[in-house]
Parts: structure tokens; sequence; C-alpha cells
């Protein structure tokens, strides 16, 4: 949890770039890693609350919506809401299960291979994944992207806006503040090794306490996440608010892979800069057709009616 | 003592390495380098130690301001987390706890002494001088007139039963002393407070 | 709380009920997940809800609203028929053994004494047999007929599982098995704590609810012990100091009491406040009441209060009825009765019962003054807020006064936590525009009295013109020499029995012992003596060192009383000083004296073989099953309905209408005609907070309306289908005496119950949300609750009454 994790050196991934990032100083950078105990979490909320005062953020005043969730979804000023779902087990008892919903920071993250604004959207060594709105073209590509549907576009400056990690708080040597805030210590915090290790301890105690299928989610689709949850049925992460059973990068996102490779950077460059001067000359919004790729293009046109959904 | 901590001895503490906050100072251009971390908001504030004061678990707050106490400046509260040194919360605050910066500068909060005449439909404001007065006046008035000094069995009860006094639930109790010696010297006996509502 | 947040890692068995932690504590609740983590704790939630604290239990049951004492009594039934339960425990420390009275009785519900006229009862047979000395006369067999243990079980030998499945509504599998679990606890090495909140308390049998659940502890052995005790988690940041300071209409500081009218002498007053021991060698420390007393009374007024005018006794004002509460005091203002009120942070428009009565009260009132941070809905009774406060201000003729007051940031001073924690803040920035402390504001009104009355002469001036006022700045007394008024000090030279000084005069004290009955100390409030002494203010210690591991931090800050932070740890330890089990070891003698990781709750040289009592506070040293006179309805709990009960009658009493509900139930006779039945209402009804909000305070706080911006009911999913309610539609819910409209949360989470015969919804109603605020604006919960009070402390009934739900 060093503060030298994150800085410019540390960068292993940046979207649409073309030149390597400094590689020779992340030798021994320890990987971080966020850890959600669905089984200890009371769904209070006060993750919700820290972030959005860490992060000088306000949602709306919204409604309430029958349940206990709200803001009722994601949004560009809730970069993580709890999802609560009422399950009825194969005993016929009833669980409340309540799951914290937030950016999971993958090893291999579809938004950053999706972006195609150069340095939008970077990953540090110690695995956050972090938006840099500077550089951020506001196209929506990262959402449809993402296999977790969180990144949310903001009207009000055109920029997609996601959970960072804290990453001003870890580099200074904090933890995230819906870490630091948790109450019952359902959120824990550390290098990926002591969470992978506090996670199986957990995982053996609600084996325990006859949880048979209890485990620990970190998806191989997406090459682990950087944040992972402990689920009392590990076998059924859909029961939980609809978790991705196997979260996997769209085949079209993937398409983008050849993003370092030399013969592509070329061509991809140019497209990425005629998406540039589209976003100056006719707004935020990129026009599906502008995208290279068919399936994308569907995706984004996806994005687009949702978002037109989500907004008032 | 004063646990205020100043800015120096924040450092001190160890809340890790602050001096680094800027980006920029290590010399990387500021876009380039990386807008994508944020500045660091606590850096240089002052940090004030105190407890929550929502519920009864008592959590401690450390109570992030702007302004170092210098006579020229006004001081703000604009972060509140919680305190990794308190026994009971450990750095943990509720949503309550963890939203309390709201209240502290909430739009409505009363900020000066109002009246509201009887049978107007607005608040008119006025000084702490003319507020104390005009309350003052319509205590000694209503105890002068319905103070009983015997009760109808000629008992000797010394009480004022025609003011009710409902004490806070958040005071001090530097102020609960202070409203109770008050109240019995003035002979109250219909006060309360919010146990139990 | 008798043991305190961190202690509750201790325990094996952790008991949630008549509370929801998890929702109200979040962070006190971290401690129940951390002895689920090291100790393999069981959490068992029982509540009318499946809730927040549900959602992490091991095991959980609906029970319905207000039948806690059926549950428990049965409870006590089933671990005295199974022998289930501290057998040694119960021997040595506990009353078990004492002999009762021969002219105390129960019969149909009713205890001896009843006088249906007066709905009170005579208690004069509700106490122990005594023999020549006045000692009481005991059979430690547990055999004898009149023993208290005897007359328990048969007490509770109605209660049986089927009685409890009847009542409660809870299927007798469940209740066996959580029994069983509970029971397990009664093995030295095994504690239970009991959270409990509101939920037990705000019924109109609250007081009795909670002694059942303490006499449910004293039978397995846990009082006193590390993770066990009955734990009230109070609600509000000091509403644990504002009752150790005496602010209730009957109390002096430190739970000493205001005299009634008929003590007219000091002498009698004294004799009747003064608790002399009741077995041999037994300490009862209420025998000292004098020295606490009359250091109070030199302390309000000094050289003026002497034993030759017995202390000012008669300059303090005395009771006509036991209690002036606020229920009291809006009946009193609804007659038009009451000059003025005067409301100190107390939003009590929308806190109170029956918000119309609550509004017709304060429309009466000549003037009204509101000190608060915020701009609460009290403050604004008189404006119309449309549906929400349909009110003409043209009509109502208060003079309104709203006064700004300062916030905890912008303040200095001390409040007490749950667990008797006085704990000190400092002020980190000024409060908004021409904001005051209370302080500043009480100082200003009390010096304009004393020259008003200076001036002007008027009603019994003396305790005015006299009360004590040596502050540096007598407009703005500091926290500081308020806190060391409440501590205490020497007015004189203090001397041991040996005629050594232990104290010069002028110098704080540094514990209650030092208190002396001659004058010759004044104290604020004894029970906080040793919070700051010559050695500083203890309240702002902040050394966490744990060093036994069990979870005590004597260095941090400050607990009352004597900086204990487990009550009665004495039975800790077995009788012969050494701990009941290893992993229970908290308190022990060590051949000299008491040692461990506390305070201990004893004379600290007093060997074990002295055999004096663990509860030091009670006449016998013993904890106490039977309650003799201290409650006014009965010595054992018995269960009543609420007053609105969704059932006919009382399944205990069926025949018996003066059972139904408690027999001394304070109505105020206005009040009657508006309690509702339930074929015009038929759901029972059960108010709560919700975790994102505190009250009324947090919908003025952007953050918290944000994660939950607008008033709910939570409706089963069997009765949403039933009325036609789909979930997040709007409806209305109405009681005799008002109406809100709120969103519907349809769910699972809450289910019909079997109760006598017939089948009970219960419809869940937050009380947040009002008409101020950044929340969405809502109709205020208490438009539907009942005025009446519980029969001990007038705690109003929010946690049972009867409503009705249409859809919008």
């Amino acid at each position: 949890m060093r503060g030298d994790q994150i800085n410019l050196q540390n960068i292993v991934a940046r979207s649409a770039s073309i030149t390597p990032s400094p590689q020779v100083r992340q030798g021994g950078v320890e990987q971080v890693t966020k850890l959600i105990d669905v089984s200890v979490c009371i769904g209070c909320k006060a993750c919700q609350v820290a972030c959005m005062e860490w992060n000088n953020t306000r949602d709306e005043v919204g409604h309430c919506h029958g349940v206990y969730d709200n803001p009722i979804d994601l949004t560009a000023e809730s970069f993580e809401v709890m999802r609560f779902s009422e399950y009825e087990n194969e005993e016929g008892d009833l669980e409340w299960l309540i799951r914290k919903d937030n950016c999971m920071h993958c090893a291999e993250p579809g938004c950053l291979k999706a972006c195609p604004a150069p340095g939008a959207i970077v990953q540090y060594a110690n695995g956050i994944v972090d938006f840099n709105s500077e550089h951020c073209i506001g196209c929506g590509y990262c959402r449809a992207g993402c296999p977790f549907d969180i990144p949310r576009y903001s009207e009000r400056d055109n920029k997609a806006y996601k959970c960072t990690l804290c990453s001003d708080r870890v580099y200074h040597g904090l933890e995230p503040a819906c870490v630091k805030t948790c109450p019952t210590s359902a959120i824990m915090f550390g290098t990926r090794e002591d969470m992978l290790d506090y996670g199986a301890h957990r995982v053996e105690h609600l084996k325990g306490r006859g949880y048979e299928n209890a485990g620990i989610y970190n998806p191989a689709g997406v090459g682990g996440t950087h944040v992972v949850y402990v689920l009392q049925h590990a076998d059924k992460p859909e029961i939980y608010s609809g978790l991705a059973k196997d979260p996997q990068i769209s085949p079209a996102v993937e398409a983008w892979k050849g993003i370092t490779k030399p013969i592509m950077s070329a061509v991809l460059g140019a497209s990425v800069l005629a998406g540039f001067f589209h976003y100056v000359t006719k707004g935020p919004k990129e026009e599906p057709e502008d995208d290279p790729d068919p399936e994308n293009a569907g995706r984004a046109r996806e994005i687009d009616r949702h978002d037109g959904e989500d907004r008032p | 003592m004063s646990v205020r901590v100043s800015r120096r001895s924040f450092l001190k503490l160890g809340a890790a390495g602050l001096g680094a906050s800027s980006m920029a100072m290590m010399g990387f251009a500021p876009e380039q380098a990386l807008a994508s971390i944020r500045h660091f908001k606590l850096t240089g504030s002052t940090m004030t130690r105190n407890i929550c004061t929502y519920c009864s678990v008592g959590c401690g707050m450390l109570l992030y301001t702007r302004g170092d106490g210098a006579i020229n400046v006004i001081d703000q509260v604009y972060h509140v987390e919680g305190d990794p040194d308190h026994p009971v919360s450990r750095g943990s605050l509720c949503p309550r706890g963890a939203g309390v910066l709201d209240f502290i500068n909430s739009e409505t909060r009363v900020k000066y002494p109002e009246v509201r005449e009887p049978f107007t439909n607005e608040w008119k404001r006025i000084s702490w001088d003319e507020a104390l007065d005009r309350i003052a006046r319509h205590m000694k008035d209503d105890r002068d007139r319905n103070f009983e000094t015997h009760d109808d069995k000629g008992q000797l009860v010394n009480r004022w039963l025609t003011t009710s006094m409902v004490a806070a639930s958040a005071c001090t109790n530097e102020t609960a002393y202070l409203t109770q010696k008050i109240a019995r010297a003035l002979g109250m006996l219909v006060v309360d407070n919010q146990a139990r509502v | 709380m008798t043991n305190h947040w961190v202690d509750i890692r201790n325990a094996n068995v952790i008991l949630s009920m008549g509370g929801n932690s998890a929702e109200a504590h979040p962070v006190g609740f971290r401690w129940v997940m951390h002895a689920k983590e090291r100790n393999n704790a069981i959490l068992i939630s029982v509540d009318p809800r499946y809730n927040r604290t549900t959602a992490v239990a091991d095991v959980h049951a609906w029970l319905r609203t207000g039948t806690d004492i059926v549950w428990l009594g049965g409870l006590i039934n089933y671990l005295i028929e199974t022998g289930r339960f501290h057998h040694e425990y119960v021997r040595a420390y506990t009353d078990a053994s004492h002999l009762v009275e021969e002219g105390f009785g129960f019969d149909d519900g009713l205890f001896v004494g009843y006088d249906p006229e007066t709905r009170t009862y005579d208690k004069t047979n509700w106490n122990y047999q005594k023999d020549e000395q006045g000692f009481v006369v005991t059979d430690p067999t547990l055999e004898h007929p009149r023993c208290v243990f005897q007359l328990m079980r048969q007490h509770y030998s109605r209660y049986t599982v089927d009685m409890v499945e009847q009542v409660c509504g809870m299927p007798r599998k469940k209740v066996l098995q959580i029994w069983d679990l509970i029971a397990q606890t009664s093995a030295p090495d095994k504690t239970m704590t009991i959270l409990y909140a509101l939920g037990w308390t705000q019924h109109t049998i609250g007081s009795q609810i909670i002694r059942t659940g303490a006499m449910v502890q004293l039978l397995l052995g846990n009082m006193g012990m590390p993770g066990g005790g009955v734990n009230a988690l109070r609600g509000h940041s000091n509403i644990q100091g504002l009752t150790d300071i005496g602010l209730l209409s009957n109390l002096l500081t430190g739970y000493m009491g205001l005299p009634a009218a008929e003590l007219q002498r000091y002498e009698d007053y004294m004799k009747v406040r003064t608790k002399q021991p009741l077995l041999p060698g037994e300490v009862s420390y209420w025998k000292h009441y004098d020295r606490f007393f009359i250091s109070l009374m030199k302390d309000w007024y000094g050289d003026l209060a002497t034993a030759e005018n017995d202390w000012l006794y008669d300059w303090l004002p005395k009771l006509s009825q036991p209690l002036y509460d606020v229920l009291y005091a809006i009946n009193q203002a609804a007659k038009g009765e009451m000059t003025g009120t005067i409301c100190q942070g107390f939003n009590i428009l929308a806190s109170f019962p029956h918000k119309d009565k609550v509004l017709e009260g304060l429309s009466k009132l000549k003037y009204f003054v509101i000190m608060d941070p915020l701009e609460v809905e009290t403050g604004e009774f008189w404006k119309n807020y449309g549906e929400y406060n349909p009110v003409d201000p043209a009509t109502i003729g208060t003079e309104v006064f709203r006064l700004p007051t300062t916030c905890f940031a912008e303040d200095d001073g001390s409040i007490t936590n749950s667990s008797r924690w006085l704990q000190w803040h400092v002020k980190a920035a000024p409060g908004p525009g021409e904001s005051q402390t209370d302080m500043a504001i009480l100082a200003g009104l009390m010096m304009r009295l004393k020259k008003l009355y200076q001036d002007e002469g008027g009603a019994f001036p003396d305790p005015i013109l006299n009360l004590t006022w040596n502050y540096t700045n007598p407009w703005h007394p500091e926290s500081e020499a308020l806190a060391k008024e409440a501590n205490g000090r020497a007015l004189r030279d203090i001397t041991d029995e040996t005629g050594k000084v232990i104290k010069r005069a002028g110098e704080l004290l540094d514990d209650f012992s030092q208190l002396r009955a001659d004058g010759s100390t004044a104290c604020g409030c004894w029970i906080y003596t040793g919070s700051f002494t010559e050695a500083g203010n203890m309240m702002a210690r902040r050394d966490n060192a744990d060093p036994y591991g069990v979870g005590t931090t004597l260095g941090w800050a400050w607990a009352w009383p004597a900086n204990r932070r487990l009550m009665y740890n004495r039975a800790s330890a077995r009788p012969d000083g050494t701990p009941w089990a290893s992993n229970k070891a908290y308190i022990w003698w060590n051949g000299e004296r008491w040692i461990g990781a506390d305070v201990p709750d004893y004379p600290i040289f007093t060997p074990p073989s002295a055999g004096v009592g663990p509860f030091i506070v009670t006449q016998t040293g013993t904890g106490h099953f039977f309650a003799s006179e201290q409650l006014n309805d009965g010595p054992f709990p018995e269960h009543y309905e609420p007053m609105e009960s969704p059932i006919d009658r009382n399944p205990l009493h069926p025949d018996n209408p003066l059972a139904f509900h408690n027999p001394i139930v304070r109505v105020f006779p206005s009040d009657r005609d508006h309690f509702g039945t339930n074929d015009e209402f038929p759901y029972a009804a059960t108010t709560y907070r919700l975790t994102e909000h505190f009250h009324f305070w947090t919908t003025h706080a952007l953050l918290n309306a944000i994660v939950q911006p607008e008033k709910f009911i939570e409706i089963g999913e069997v009765l949403a289908a039933e009325l036609g309610i789909a979930q997040g539609e709007r409806v209305r819910v109405t009681s005799k005496r008002g109406l809100i409209e709120a969103v519907a949360v349809v769910t699972k989470r809450m289910v019909p119950l079997q109760v006598d015969g017939r089948t009970v919804h219960q419809i869940g109603i937050p009380l947040h949300y009002g008409f101020k605020g950044v929340a969405r604006p809502a109709h205020l919960t208490n438009s539907l609750t009942p005025f009446v009070g519980d029969g001990n402390t007038q705690t109003p009934e929010f946690k049972s009454f009867l409503v009705n739900v249409e859809k919008l």
C-alpha cells in the first residue's frame, strides 16, 4: 500500500496509446485488492455516503422505488450502490443478500480496452483502474466494454465516471473511503495476497457455518479482479442482484487488443483521431456508425438508448 | 489541553507522506502526468478530534477544517472521517456519521435569532438581546403569576408548573448540568428529555 | 448498558430483541460480527420484521409486536423446568432464596392490592419477609413455597410453549430451537449478551419487558460476566448523560430523586431515600445518599446551605404525582393550562405521539422557545405546509422564538455514550451566523432573570438570587468549569478515618468515596466524581491500550461509576473469588485484593470469605428476580396486550377485562376516544429508525437524503397481494388519530402471523421524514401513534398500535 505504487512510472496500461508506458520501475510494487464480504454486510450504505463525501459528489434526491436500494442505480455521481435482493434458499428460508456494486478493477479491464481516447483510462501497477477525466471524450465505449456495466456518463461535463478505488487516498498511503468507514469490516483492503488469504479464511468460516458453496468471487474471465467478493453462495453469483456468473470482455472489445501491435497502431491512431475530431466538431457522443467495428457500434447504440432512459 | 492537532503535528502523526501531494511538484506537467489522480484534499488542513453527535455508540470523529486558526480566517469543516484510535469505532462511521458534514453545513441551519409574532405568518430577525429580554420577561411574568409555594393540602412545594422545559439529546453534560441547576432553582418540575423517544 | 460496546465481542450468543442494532447502531454492531468471527458466536434475531440485523443473523424468528414478555416468560419457564440455568450463580448471587411476605399473590392477571378506581396498586405486601432484626429471611435450598424461586416458577408455569405460539405467533419448533441455543449459555464458560433498544421500551409494558430480559440473564448467570449483561442501546449521543444528570421531571443528578410533597421534612426524605442493608454485612451503596445529596445542595447554594436549614431542602420543588413527563406537558398545554415551553434541541412536533394533539397544545401556549441548530418542524408548527401541516397561522397566537445554537462540531464538552463513557470533544470551527452555544443562551437567560428578580422582586426569588454562579465570565460559563463543578471539590480539608488529610480545601475530588455528609464537599453529580480531577480532564484521555485482551480500555475517556466498564463485575468470579471459567476471567481475588481487567465493582479489599454479595447497589447484595415495590405494575413481569391490539383478549387472562391491557396504564380522559379497534384498523403497526437516517436531523443532510430520499412503509407480500398493492405504489395509512401517505415497500421480510386463532398482519413504518429539510417532504409518522405511556416511565407506545392501509 505504499504511495509510490501509483505514479507515472507505474502505469502498466493506458487506453488507446501507441507508445508503451515506462516499465523499468514497476518491479516490487504490491498489488492491492478490496475485499467485500457479503456475508458480513448489513447494507447500511455508509460506504455509499463516504464515497460521495470523499469524492465531493452529490447525487439527486430521488424517490423510493419500493425497495431499499437508493439511488436505484449507479450514476456519474454515485460510484457505488448497494443492491438488495430477497432470496429464498432451497430450505425455504429467507436470505437478504446485499451486495455493494462498484467497479471491480479488473486485471484485464474491458473499459480500458474499449476506450478510444488516449490515456483516458489507465491501469496502475498496483491494479487500480483509473479514469483520467481530462482525456475522456465521453463516447461511452468504456461502459460497453465493461462486463459489469459500471461506468456512467455525466451530462454535466460529457465525461464518464466510476469508482477510482480512491486512487488519491491510496496514493497517500490511505485505504479507500468506503473501506475505512465500513462499520462491520465487510469491506477490507490490503495487498492482493493478504486479501485472498483473508478471503480464504472467511470462506472456511462460512463453510463451517453450513454454507457449503461459500467462495471467493474473483472471475478468471477478466483475469481476476482487484475487487473481490466473499459470497455465501459462490456457485450462484447471479442471485446477488445479477452478479455476472462468468464475466468476459466482449469479443468486440477483444478486437481492440491489437492496440499495442505496431501494425495496427497507425490505423487505430487514425481512427481514434477521427473520433476525436468528431467529438470536437459534433459533440461528445460518438455516433455508432463511426465505430470501426459493427458490433461495437451496436453496443454503443444500445448505451445511448439506455442513457436516454436513465435521464429524465 | 487542546487536542486540536496542528498541521505540523498531523504530519508527525504519520498520516502519510503529505508533502508529496501534488504531482506537479514532482515535475510532471499536470495534463500529461496524472490528472487522473485527484489532488489529496486533506493536505494542509487542521484536524480536530470529536465524538459523533448522532447515536450512543459515541464513535470517534476527525473533523478537517479549512483554515489554521489564524485570526484572519474563519475556519470551516469540509471533511469528516472516523478516528482510527477510537476503541469502539476504530475509524469506522455509519451512513449518518459519514454524512455528518452535510448536517454541519446544512443550508437549513438556523443562523440568527428570530421571532414569530402571534397570529402572523413569518419569521422576523431580531437581536440576541431582544430575544433573551423578551423570553426572560415571559418567564418571569408566568412564574410570578403561577408559582405555587403550597399545594392544596397546605404542604410546602415551591414549584412552577406552567412553563415546561424539554431538553436535548445531543447537548453536552456540562450544558445538561447548567440546565438542571437553573431549572430546579426556578422551581420547574415539568422537565423532560428525549430519552425513550 | 451494563457492559460496553467492545465487550459484545466476548459473547457466545447474542440475542438481538427489541432492537435492530445493525440498523440503529452499525458501528457498535461491528462487535457482534467480531464475536461471530472470534468465538463462532450465534446471533439470534427476534423481531416483528426481518431487518438488517436479521440479514447477518444465524437464527431468526418473527414475533408479534408487544408480546416479548410472553416469549421471555416462556423462556424462564423452560430454563427452570429443564434445569438449564446456572444453579450455583442463582443460589449465591440472586434473591432466589429470599422469602416473600405471605400477603403477596397473583390472581387472574392482577397482583395483590389492585384498586380499579385509581388504577393503581397498593404495594405494601410486595416485599421480602424480614426477621426481628429487619433482615430478609432466606431458604438456601430454594424449596420453601414462599421463596422467590418457587414463586417465580409458579408465576411462569402458565407461559408454556403453546401459549408462546398462540400469543406471539411463532411456531413452536422455532421457539424451542432458539431457547435451546440460549440455554447453552447457562454453562459457566458461555455467555449471552442481550442487545435491546426502544423495541422493548416503547410499550405500555416496556419496563417489564426489560425486566424479564434481566431475569433471564440472572438465571443464566450472565450478569456481571464479560460477553453478558442486559444492554440498552441508547438512541441519542448523550441521552445517557442527560439521564445521569437527571433532566427528567422527578430526578436530581446521579439518579437521586426529587422529594414528593408528602415528605415535608428533610428527615422523612432521607429515611425514604437512604437504603440500609437488608442482609448482614452487605454494602447497599445507597446508604450514603446523604453524602450525595448534601454535596449537591452545597454546589447549588454554597455557604447558604447548612445543616441547620436542612441544606435548603425546602427550596427544592416537590412532586404531587410521580412524573411530570412530556405526555403530561402536552396534555396540560392542550387543556390550555401551560403558559410556555422551552424546547432545547428537541423536535417535539415530530417526536411525540399523536401529532394533532401536540399541535393543539403548542398552539395554545403563550410563548414557545426553540433552541436548535436546524430549522426543525417544531419551530414552524404554526406555519402551513399544505397537507403535511394544514394549519392557519392567523388562528395561532403563540409567540415563537427561534434561537440558533451551535452543533457538536462547534462547542467543547463531554457526552456520555451507551457504555457510560464520558468522552470529551473539542470545537473545530465556529457555528454559522450568530449561533451561540446552549450554555451561553441559558446563562443569558439566567443572568437576566437574576437581574429582574433583583430589581423587581417576585415569587420566591431566593433560589434564583442565590444560585451559585462562580464562572469567570458569568455570561459564558466554560465547559471545563461546569465539568469540574459536576465532578466536585473539597470545600474544607477532608480527612480519612485516621485523621489524615486526603484533600485540601479547593481541590477536585478523585472519587465519590471522598464525598462527605457534613457540608465539606460540593459535587454536582456524584456518579461523575472522578471525571475531572487534579490530574486533569479524565474524559479527554486517549490511551486505547487493552492489556488483558478482553476489550477493556481503562485509559480511554472515563466511565461512570469510578471508571468501571462492566457493571456488577464481581459476579464474573465464583463465590470463592476465582473466575467461573478461564476464558471468562475478568476480575478475581489474588489473596490480598481484587484485581483484573477492570475496576472491581466491589470493596477492593473485602475477601471472598466475607460473603458480601456482588450486587452492591441492592440492599441485599443480590440480583433481584423479585422487584418488590420498585415497579408500579408488579414484582414479576406479566404480559398485557398493547392499548391497541389486533386481538380481542389477553390469551393469558381471557376472562378478565381488567387484565387485557396493563392495569395501571396512564390514559388521559381526553385520549380515550382516540384509540382504535381492530375491526376498523386491522393491522398491527410498529415504528422504527432506518440506518440511513437519524430521526429528523438527517433529512436536512443531503448525503443522507440521497441514500434514502422518501417516506415508505413496509408491508408483507401476502397482505400486499390481498390489498392489490404493488411494489413502489403509494399508499395511505390511517389510524384513529391521523394519516400518512408513503411508498409501499412490498417485501418477503414481513409475514402474516397466526395469533390466537386469527391471522395478524404487521405493518412497518419508519419514523423519519417531515416537512423540513432536503429529503422528500412527508407526513410525520407520529400523526398515527397513540398518546399513552408505559406504566412506569410514561414512554409512549410507539411500537404497537393499529392502522389500516389502502392503495392510493
